[in-house]
């Protein structure tokens, strides 16, 4: 049961000058911002260490304030959601130059997240879909949104809208990594903790506010150590038992090759994990050890009956990629 | 021609800025709306299997991902042809109560009382939601949290994830409750009832008793004469999960009421090349401009729209409070933009009993939870109410169930058009020839905006609670010649 | 300059290499199109380094290993055509031709068959054309 009160019962003193904080948004849902409002009644605690200085969804400072602000006067930056456009760009650029320590908080910011699927296809194919083939869309005249169009009064912009999704790194160099769709606010606060109590932060570059040890060791599901499948079922298509893994009753779970920090929270509710929490450490393509793994597991030795159970696995690279395609390898489709 | 720009909008999910437009002599010539941010859900569902996207569709927004996975999984529903079991579909609506709870609680105390309780033109510094706790009490403050923590508790208890919720299969859900679980359920169900009554009494003592805030939302520049529109259950009453969605004229009169697979009879959308986010309206009326009027297809999808399209609330407090509502306000159907306010009150009273009353029916602990699967995939709609408007999925699927197509109409999607024209109506009303604006005068000009609930709905926070604004004045040669900032 | 296949070829030690190793001192003439990279087992061969073929800048990869029941290491080579069955269908979904993958059977006294095996796959990647991966994934549009 999540109860934030315990994670901060022995308030660390209040330091004189506060944390200067700020929590920004790219091409994101939100769902980080209300991974840091679920600490709940604790939120008064951390206001007492914090001032938080920058955060669209919440308070009313502008893109000019930022600007006005000394660089590096920003303690601690909470960057989420991926780069998808111009405007995403230049304030993660901005951020960097006001920040001291700038994180990369949350799936879509660490690994380009589920934006990051629109990297299966282009911009064009995106604006033809979602301006012109709708269903509901009639739009005769071909009408396409503007970087620059000038009505009647004056001009108007809109920001480029890239035909690639990045995580941040792509573009600012990151300190820290806070992986999770979103990060589970136990982990925050272990992370807050560390930071506001002036403790030996890890070397910069690192993923943090994670444990040691992958989803498959925090699962509470009984596992055996040979894991054999026969055949890959979609969750539809089997009545999964509750208690035996679910990679072993042929269920696709990301759970071998993901790291571990939310708790197992789907495998709460019975449904597999997707990988939100990122690859293990030291991975260079985040999709490729569980394609290995999954492999490996494959309970035949018969070309042709392997070839058959493989079409078990209906979405290859939206399953195993399916938080982190525009940092795997094979970053975007092919053109 | 001088102009305003306030970027980026603050206290709302998601990215927006607002173009006023200003004559020689200091009056509002046109306001736009822009939505700078498009992310393309509706390209990369494509090639997904289905079952995956009620999971994938949260991450279109984390404040209501339990809309867009309720949404999607009636859609997926109906690709495979089937309804979800009596259990799962009470645990459902059971999780979907719990969802209205929290974010209409979040939303009433962070984004609307500080314009009510503190005033709509009283110090920016104090109109937030501490302004909130010192003119109320700061006890309420920390019942806030703890009841949208309850909200949340039940949230993860259902689905698995408190936020990106993961319980809906085709044909029902992935986990049920036992008896312990329903009782802590029950219980908080019923602190939350009490909380929404309490909820109501504040908006009695401090905006009803009021005679100048009953004044600014009766008689100030925030009515738009629109067609309404919500989901209603087979008795016309408001319901969030299922149902017909019906939509009623500027009169009260019904103009349709649609099953979810109608959709497109009766919606379609427009693109302008300013905003990347499209203009849905009424299709047999069809698009006349952003004007008012019966003659005119924009409409609103709000917890006004939904309470105006309705014959009344399912629940006995809710529908006091409806009832009540009306008499106040002079008749069904409001169009005093501010009333959404109260609306939202009426709702969130009833998603507390619904949520008690369900936490306490003898099918909740069932263990039949998924209808077996027989049907080839196919195509299917599922049409909910997210808490700021009729949210359709819409998805065309492969007989392996891969998806080949998706449309999605989000809930303040509907609302583009209605915002815009409540900003310049707000704006046009309140930016007086010769005078330049205010703090006060820019705050109100936001509350026309703000009423939408915009997709963002928690700033539980003691931290300033106004906009950011700055007004650049520019001379004819485009100098600037005066900037007020607050 | 005219375009001229690369083609990593990743072997494993105990018949793959060893057989490529007899087409060399036999002076059986073959493609230069190949590079070569040794591993001990086709078991080894992650899906990574495939990957990393093509974004270095691979036209092709073939992968080879002992003939089923003959792995030194008993099972390593099922695991490879596993893997390999995994991972071509990936490969397709981001855009990459099947035919630029190969798995293949090669054991010590193959030397003919592996230089024909090579020979084969550089003429197809000829026709099909150098692979787009390095240049997509170089350029962030």
């Amino acid at each position: 049961m999540n109860d934030s009160t315990k994670n901060v019962a022995t308030p660390p003193p209040v330091p004189k000058k506060k944390l200067q904080m700020a929590v920004y948004w790219g091409a994101a849902c939100g769902g980080c911002c209300v991974s840091v409002l679920d600490v709940h009644e604790a939120l008064f605690l951390v206001l007492e260490h914090a001032d938080l200085v920058f955060w669209p969804i919440a308070l009313d400072t502008k893109y000019k304030d930022v600007e006005a602000m000394p660089d590096k006067s920003i303690d601690l930056t909470l960057f989420n959601g991926a780069i998808r456009n111009s405007e995403n760009e230049h304030i993660a650029k901005l951020l960097r130059q006001k920040s001291k320590v700038l994180v990369a908080y949350g799936s879509c910011a660490h690994m380009g997240g589920i934006p990051g699927l629109a990297n299966f296809s282009t911009k064009e194919k995106l604006f033809q879909r979602v301006y012109k083939d709708t269903e509901s869309t009639v739009n005769p005249d071909n009408i396409r949104p503007q970087t620059s169009y000038t009505v009647p009064e004056g001009e108007l912009t809109l920001p480029v809208f890239y035909n690639d999704v990045k995580p941040l790194d792509k573009v600012v160099d990151v300190d820290y990594y806070i992986p999770g769709c979103p990060p589970q606010t136990e982990r925050l606060v272990d992370v807050f903790k560390l930071i506001v109590t002036g403790a030996t932060l890890p070397p910069a570059g690192s993923v943090v506010g994670v444990f040691d040890k992958g989803q498959c060791d925090c699962c509470k599901r009984t596992k055996s150590d040979n894991k054999k499948i026969k055949k890959f079922y979609r969750p539809w298509q089997i009545q999964d038992d509750g208690e035996t893994c679910l990679l072993e009753q042929g269920i696709i779970c990301m759970g071998p090759a993901t790291r571990g920090g939310c708790g197992a929270r789907c495998i709460d509710a019975n449904m597999p994990c997707r990988g939100c929490y990122g690859p293990p450490p030291d991975v260079a393509d985040p999709g490729a050890k569980m394609m290995s793994a999954i492999g490996t597991m494959i309970d035949s030795d018969d070309p042709m009956e392997i070839q058959e159970i493989v079409k078990g696995v209906v979405d290859p690279g939206g399953t195993f990629y399916r938080f982190s395609l525009p940092s795997a390898l094979l970053r975007r489709t092919v053109q | 021609m001088k102009r305003i720009t306030i970027d980026p909008i603050t206290r709302l999910e998601g990215h927006g800025k607002i173009e006023i437009f200003l004559n020689d002599a200091g009056g509002v010539d046109n306001v736009y709306f822009q939505i700078p941010e498009l992310r393309g859900f509706e390209t990369f569902c494509e090639g997904r299997p289905v079952e995956e996207l009620p999971q994938i569709v949260t991450k279109i927004c984390g404040v209501c991902p339990g809309c867009h996975h309720m949404a999607s999984g009636k859609a997926v529903d109906a690709v495979f042809g089937v309804q979800p079991t009596p259990t799962a579909r009470k645990l459902r609506e059971l999780f979907y109560a719990a969802h209205y709870v929290h974010s209409h609680i979040a939303h009433f105390y962070a984004l609307a009382a500080p314009d009510f309780v503190v005033g709509p033109t009283a110090d920016p510094a104090k109109r937030n939601v501490i302004g909130v706790i010192e003119a109320v009490g700061a006890a309420v403050g920390t019942e806030v949290l703890k009841h949208r923590r309850y909200a949340q508790e039940i949230q993860k208890l259902l689905g698995g994830h408190q936020t990106h919720v993961v319980m809906n299969l085709p044909g029902g859900v992935s986990r049920g409750l036992n008896e312990e679980e329903r009782k802590g359920i029950e219980e908080k169900a019923k602190s939350c009832l009490e909380f929404a009554k309490f909820s109501i009494k504040i908006f009695n003592d401090v905006v009803l008793a009021n005679k100048t805030y009953v004044d600014i939302i009766l008689n100030g520049p925030y009515s738009l004469n629109l067609y309404s529109m919500g989901l209603v259950d087979e008795n016309n009453l408001v319901n969030f999960y299922d149902g017909k969605v019906r939509v009623v004229d500027q009169e009260g009169k019904e103009h349709c009421k649609y099953a979810p697979n109608e959709y497109r009879d009766w919606i379609e959308e427009r693109v302008e090349p300013w905003s990347y986010l499209k203009f849905p309206y009424l299709k047999q009326i069809g698009w006349k401009g952003f004007v008012e009027g019966p003659d005119s297809g924009v409409y609103q999808a709000t917890p006004l729209g939904r309470l105006n399209a309705s014959d009344g609330m399912a629940t006995p407090l809710a529908q006091e409070e409806y009832e009540r509502m009306y008499a106040t306000l002079g008749g069904s159907p409001v169009h005093a933009t501010l009333a959404m306010h109260w609306a939202r009150l009426v709702e969130l009273l009833y998603a507390a009993e619904h949520l008690l009353a369900l936490s306490q029916d003898e099918e909740i602990c069932g263990d039949d939870l998924r209808t077996p699967l027989t049907n080839t995939p196919r195509e299917g709609v599922g049409i909910v109410e997210a808490q700021r408007g009729t949210l359709t999925h819409h998805y065309w699927t492969d007989s392996n169930g891969i998806v080949e197509k998706a449309n999605i109409i989000v809930g303040t999607t509907n609302n583009h058009a209605a915002i815009c024209m409540s900003l310049k109506k707000a704006a046009q009303a309140l930016i007086k020839e010769g005078t330049p604006p205010d703090q006060g005068v820019l705050n109100m000009v936001e509350m026309a905006f703000r009423a939408y609930d915009p997709c963002f709905s928690c700033a539980t926070h003691s931290l300033p609670g106004h906009m950011p604004l700055e007004v650049n004045f520019h001379a004819p040669d485009g100098d600037i010649v005066r900037s007020v900032r607050r | 300059m005219s375009y001229e296949p690369k083609l990593v070829a990743f072997l494993c030690n105990w018949c793959s290499y060893t057989g490529a190793d007899l087409a060399g001192t036999s002076r059986t003439k073959y493609s230069e199109s190949v590079r070569i990279v040794r591993v001990m087992c086709s078991g080894r061969i992650d899906p990574t380094f495939v990957l990393k073929a093509f974004r270095e800048g691979a036209d092709g990869v073939l992968i080879s290993g002992c003939h089923p029941g003959d792995c030194h290491y008993h099972e390593g080579n099922y695991k490879a055509l596993r893997r390999y069955h995994l991972l071509t269908p990936y490969l397709v979904q981001m855009g990459i031709e099947p035919e630029r993958i190969r798995l293949e059977w090669v054991s010590a006294s193959e030397g003919n068959r592996f230089a024909q095996i090579v020979d084969e796959m550089t003429a197809t990647l000829r026709t099909m054309g150098p692979s787009k991966v390095q240049a997509t994934m170089a350029n962030y549009a």
